[in-house]
C-alpha cells in the first residue's frame, strides 16, 4: 500500500511553491488534480526558461508536474465552479498559492470550502502572510531571498550580496506546506476534523536560517561576516570552504588546522596552535591553504586527506557527477512519459519507503487532459450527478 | 498549552548534529513527545558545538536552537540491561529517527528488522549521507561535501568565480524536511493498515531532488548550467534576474518584461531588446541595467518598478529586516527559557487553524528525563 493511497488532492497552485508540495504528495501515492484556467493554465507552462523547452513548454513545468492530472475550469463560470465544488466535496486536500483575498473573491475560501466538506484539509502558501505591509506583494523566490537577509550569507566578503542559485524559498515553503498538510491529515485520522494549513515563503526562509538567525538574535544583533577567502559559511572557522587545486577544486569542511598543515606539508599552519585563532584569523589561514593547495592536484590531496579521515571531497559539476558510481547506484533518474508519447528524464522522489524507491512513469499532463475522465470518475457532470444521487 | 496536532505521538531520536535533529524539532513543534536517546557522559556531540562561542548553559546556544522542546534519556547501548530498557521504550514508541552511518544501528541490535519484530507499528526513519551502498557509503555526510559532490556549487556566484557554496547547511535541512514528510505519510498509512514502515532519506538524494529543475534541464540538453557573468541570480533565467547595486544599497529584480521595465525606469535604450535576447544576451543587458541602477537610490527605483507591478524588492540585512513592519507582523520570534538564561529563537513556520506553534521549553540537560520516562513509558504502574 502506498503511503498516501486514496488521498485526493485538488490543487489550484501555480509556479513552484505549491506545485512542489503537491508533487511530493503525488510521489507518495496521492491523486493530485491540477485545476487550471482553460486559456493557458498554470503560468509555469508558458514560463520559457532559458532556451530549453519540452513540447513547447518549459522543462521546469515538466519537472514539477509529473504524475499529476489536469482539469481545465474557468472559475468565473458558475457551471464550472459548481463542478469544482462537487470535486471538493470528495477531496481530502484543497491547496492553492494565490495571494490573500483571491480565493475569497472566487468563492472558494476556507470558510466556504469547509461548509462543502467539513473534514477537508485546506492548505495555502503565499509570500508574506496575511497581515503586514507586504501581504499583497508577489511571493517570488529571489525577492524573498533579498528581504530575508539570506543574500548576505553566501560568497566572499568583498562580493556583493549573492543569492542562492536554486529556488530555495519556493522549495522550503513547499516542504513546509507538505508537512502541514500531512500533519493535518494525521490529526483528521484521529479526530475526524479537517483543518487550515498556512505557510508563507517569508516564514519558511526565516526557518531555513534558524541556526544563524538565533545567533544574531542573541549576539547583540551583529551582522554575519563572510570569510574573505573561499567563504563556505559565515559562522564557521578555517578551513571550511572550496579551494582551487592544480587541476580543479577541493572542498574542506571542519578540520584541525595543525593536523591539516602536517598532512598537506603546509608548514606555516604550524604557527596556529591556539584553536580560537582558526576562527578569528580564518582568512589568513585560508589564504595560506589556498596558495598551498594550488601546487598539487585534487586527486593527490584527496589521497592524503581521505586516508587520515579528514572531511574533504572533490568539487564536481553535473558532467562529472553523472559518471560517478555513487551517483549511478542511487538510480535517481527516472523517465516519465506524457500522453502523446514524449519521454522526459527527470529525478525521482528522494524518500524511500520500505526499501523501495518511489518512482513514477506518468509525465506532466496536457492542459485539461483529464477533464472528461475526472468528470466521469467523480460524477461532476450534471447528468452523472443525478445518476449518482 | 493548546492541543497540538501530533499530541500523543512518541518519537525516539538516536541522532546528532543537524539533519535528523531538525526533523525531530519539527515533530516536537507540532506536538509529538520527542525523546533524545543519548550516550551517558557526552550525549549528542552537538551539545559542545558552538558558533561565535555562544552558550546557554553547559550546552551551546546552537544545541538549544535545534533541540528545544525535546526530552533526554541516557542509555549505554552496549550494556545489555540498558539496551533492554531502550527496547521496552521502543515498544511504546511511534517513531524512531536516527542518523548513524550505515550498519551502526544493526550492530547495536537496533536495526529495522529487529525493531519491527519488536514493534510492528513502529515508523523507523533513517538518514544517511549517500544511501546505504556504493563507494561513498562510509564517507562523512557533511553538508559542504555534499554540496560539492552534487554540482550545487556551480549554481551560485558569477561566471568568473570559482564554485560558490550555499552559506547554510542546505543538505542537512532539506534531508530533515524530507524525513518528516516520509514519517508523517507513514503515520497516515498506519492509521489505515496498522503497519509501521521503513523511511529512508539521504543528504545526497535530497540535494539532487532540490536541483530537480536544473537536472531535468541538464538531462534534456546535456549542457552545464551557465552562471551569468553579471549579478548571477539563477542559471536558467533571463535578464534582469539578479541583485543590483544602487546609489545607497542593493535592489533585487526578478523576472520581468524588459520592455515594460525600460518604460518604468524611463530608460528607452532597453526597449531595443526583444524577448529572445534577454537570455542570449543577458550579460550585456544586465551590465547596462547595473550601470543605470547605480546612479540613484534603491527607493527611487523601487517606487517606479512597483508602480508598474514589476517584481522588485530591496535587499535587506537582518537588522533592517527586523525593523520592518512586514517582519514584525509575522511574529516569528519566540523566547526560550534555558537554565542559564532566556534566549530568542525562531518558531515553527507552519500554522494550523491559525495557531502559531511556540514553546518556551529549552533543550534538555543530558539524561534530564530518564526517571520520568522510565516511570511514564517503560514501567507505568
Amino acid at each position: 500500500m502506498q503511503l498516501l493511497q486514496e488521498i485526493l488532492v485538488v490543487d489550484f497552485s501555480q509556479f513552484l511553491s505549491g506545485p512542489s508540495a503537491s508533487l511530493r504528495l503525488a510521489d507518495m501515492g496521492a491523486e493530485v488534480i491540477k485545476i487550471e484556467r482553460p486559456d493557458g493554465g498554470d503560468i509555469c507552462r508558458q514560463l520559457y526558461v532559458s532556451d530549453v523547452k519540452i513540447e513547447g513548454e518549459s522543462t521546469i513545468f515538466h519537472a514539477i508536474n509529473r504524475n499529476k492530472k489536469s482539469l481545465a475550469a474557468d472559475l468565473k463560470n458558475p457551471r464550472d465552479l459548481e463542478k469544482i465544488k462537487e470535486l471538493i466535496r470528495q477531496a481530502d486536500v484543497v491547496m492553492h498559492n494565490f495571494r490573500p483575498g483571491v480565493m475569497e473573491r472566487i468563492g472558494l475560501d476556507y470558510a466556504t470550502v469547509r461548509q462543502l466538506n467539513p473534514s477537508v484539509v485546506y492548505a495555502e502558501v503565499n509570500g508574506y502572510g496575511e497581515e503586514g505591509p507586504w501581504k499583497d506583494l508577489p511571493g517570488q523566490d529571489l525577492l524573498l531571498q533579498a528581504v530575508s537577509g539570506l543574500a548576505w550569507l553566501s560568497n566572499d566578503q568583498q562580493r556583493p550580496p549573492t543569492p542562492m542559485g536554486v529556488a530555495v524559498v519556493d522549495i522550503m515553503a513547499g516542504t513546509h506546506l507538505t508537512q502541514g498538510i500531512l500533519t493535518a491529515l494525521y490529526r483528521r485520522g484521529v479526530s475526524g476534523e479537517g483543518g487550515l494549513v498556512q505557510v508563507s515563503m517569508f516564514e519558511s526562509i526565516l526557518d531555513f536560517q534558524f541556526e544563524v538567525l538565533t545567533c544574531h538574535y542573541n549576539d547583540g544583533h551583529e551582522l554575519p561576516v563572510r570569510s574573505a577567502v573561499n567563504s563556505g559559511h559565515a559562522y564557521i572557522a578555517a578551513p571550511y570552504g572550496i579551494y582551487r587545486t592544480a587541476d580543479g577544486y577541493l572542498a574542506l569542511a571542519m578540520g584541525n588546522i595543525l593536523v591539516l598543515g602536517e598532512l598537506l606539508g603546509c608548514t606555516p599552519l604550524a604557527a596556529f596552535t591556539d584553536s580560537r585563532d582558526w576562527f578569528s584569523k580564518r582568512d589568513t589561514i585560508k589564504q595560506l591553504l589556498a596558495d598551498h593547495l594550488q601546487t598539487g592536484t585534487t586527486a593527490a590531496w584527496l589521497t592524503i586527506l581521505e586516508k587520515a579521515d579528514i572531511w574533504c571531497a572533490p568539487v564536481i559539476n553535473y558532467d562529472e557527477l553523472v559518471k560517478q558510481e555513487g551517483y549511478k547506484l542511487l538510480e535517481m533518474e527516472i523517465t516519465v512519459q506524457t500522453s502523446n508519447g514524449l519521454a522526459i528524464r527527470t529525478t525521482r522522489c528522494p524518500i524511500r519507503v520500505d526499501g523501495m524507491r518511489l518512482t513514477a512513469t506518468q509525465g506532466a499532463p496536457m492542459l485539461g487532459e483529464h477533464t472528461d475522465e475526472i468528470e466521469h470518475q467523480y460524477g461532476l457532470t450534471p447528468k452523472l450527478q443525478s445518476a449518482v444521487k | 498549552m493548546n492541543a497540538r496536532p501530533l499530541d500523543g505521538l512518541v518519537v525516539l531520536e538516536f541522532s546528532q548534529y543537524l539533519s535528523a535533529p531538525s526533523a525531530g524539532l519539527r515533530l516536537a513543534d507540532l506536538g509529538a513527545r520527542v525523546i533524545k536517546i543519548e550516550r551517558p557522559g557526552t550525549g549528542d556531540a552537538g551539545r559542545k558545538l558552538a558558533i561565535k562561542n555562544l552558550w546557554a548553559d553547559d550546552n551551546s546556544l546552537l544545541f538549544h536552537t535545534i533541540n528545544r522542546n525535546k526530552e533526554s534519556f541516557t542509555a549505554n547501548l552496549k550494556d545489555p540491561e540498558e539496551l533492554a530498557l531502550v527496547q521496552k521504550l521502543i515498544q511504546k514508541a511511534d517513531v524512531l529517527i536516527h542518523n548513524f552511518r550505515p550498519g551502526v544501528m544493526e550492530k547495536t541490535g537496533l536495526g529495522f528488522d529487529a525493531l519491527s519484530a519488536l514493534n510492528p507499528r513502529l515508523i523507523y526513519a533513517e538518514i544517511s549521507g549517500y544511501g546505504n551502498a556504493g563507494p561513498w557509503k562510509n564517507k562523512p555526510g557533511q553538508d559542504l561535501l555534499l554540496q560539492s559532490l552534487t554540482g550545487l556549487t556551480y549554481t551560485t556566484g558569477d561566471a568568473d568565480q570559482q564554485p560558490v557554496p550555499f552559506g547554510i547547511a542546505i543538505a542537512d535541512i532539506l534531508c530533515g524536511a524530507q524525513l518528516v514528510q516520509g514519517i508523517l505519510a507513514a503515520l497516515i498509512r498506519r492509521q489505515k493498515n496498522g503497519q509501521g514502515a521503513l523511511i529512508q532519506a539521504s543528504l545526497m538524494e535530497s540535494l539532487l531532488d532540490f536541483q530537480f529543475e536544473l537536472l531535468t534541464t541538464y538531462y534534456a540538453d546535456g549542457r552545464q548550467p551557465q552562471r551569468s557573468a553579471v549579478n548571477n541570480g539563477h542559471t536558467l533565467l533571463s535578464a534582469p534576474y539578479g541583485l543590483y547595486r544602487t546609489a545607497d544599497g542593493y535592489l533585487a529584480l526578478a523576472m520581468m518584461d524588459i520592455q515594460v521595465m525600460g518604460e518604468a525606469l524611463e530608460h528607452p535604450s532597453l526597449l531595443r531588446f526583444n524577448g529572445d535576447q534577454v537570455f542570449s544576451e543577458r550579460d550585456s543587458i544586465k551590465q547596462e541595467i547595473a550601470t543605470l541602477l547605480a546612479t540613484k537610490p534603491t527607493a527611487y527605483w523601487l517606487q517606479k518598478l512597483q508602480a508598474r507591478g514589476l517584481w522588485a524588492m530591496e535587499v535587506l540585512n537582518w537588522q533592517q529586516m527586523r525593523e520592518h513592519d512586514a517582519y514584525k507582523a509575522l511574529q516569528m520570534e519566540q523566547t526560550v527559557h534555558a537554565l542559564g538564561k532566556d534566549f530568542v529563537t525562531t518558531r515553527c513556520p507552519v500554522r494550523i487553524d491559525g495557531q502559531r506553534f511556540t514553546s518556551s521549553r529549552p533543550a534538555p540537560q543530558l539524561g534530564e528525563h530518564r526517571e520520568r520516562i522510565i516511570e511514564e513509558l517503560i514501567n507505568p504502574s
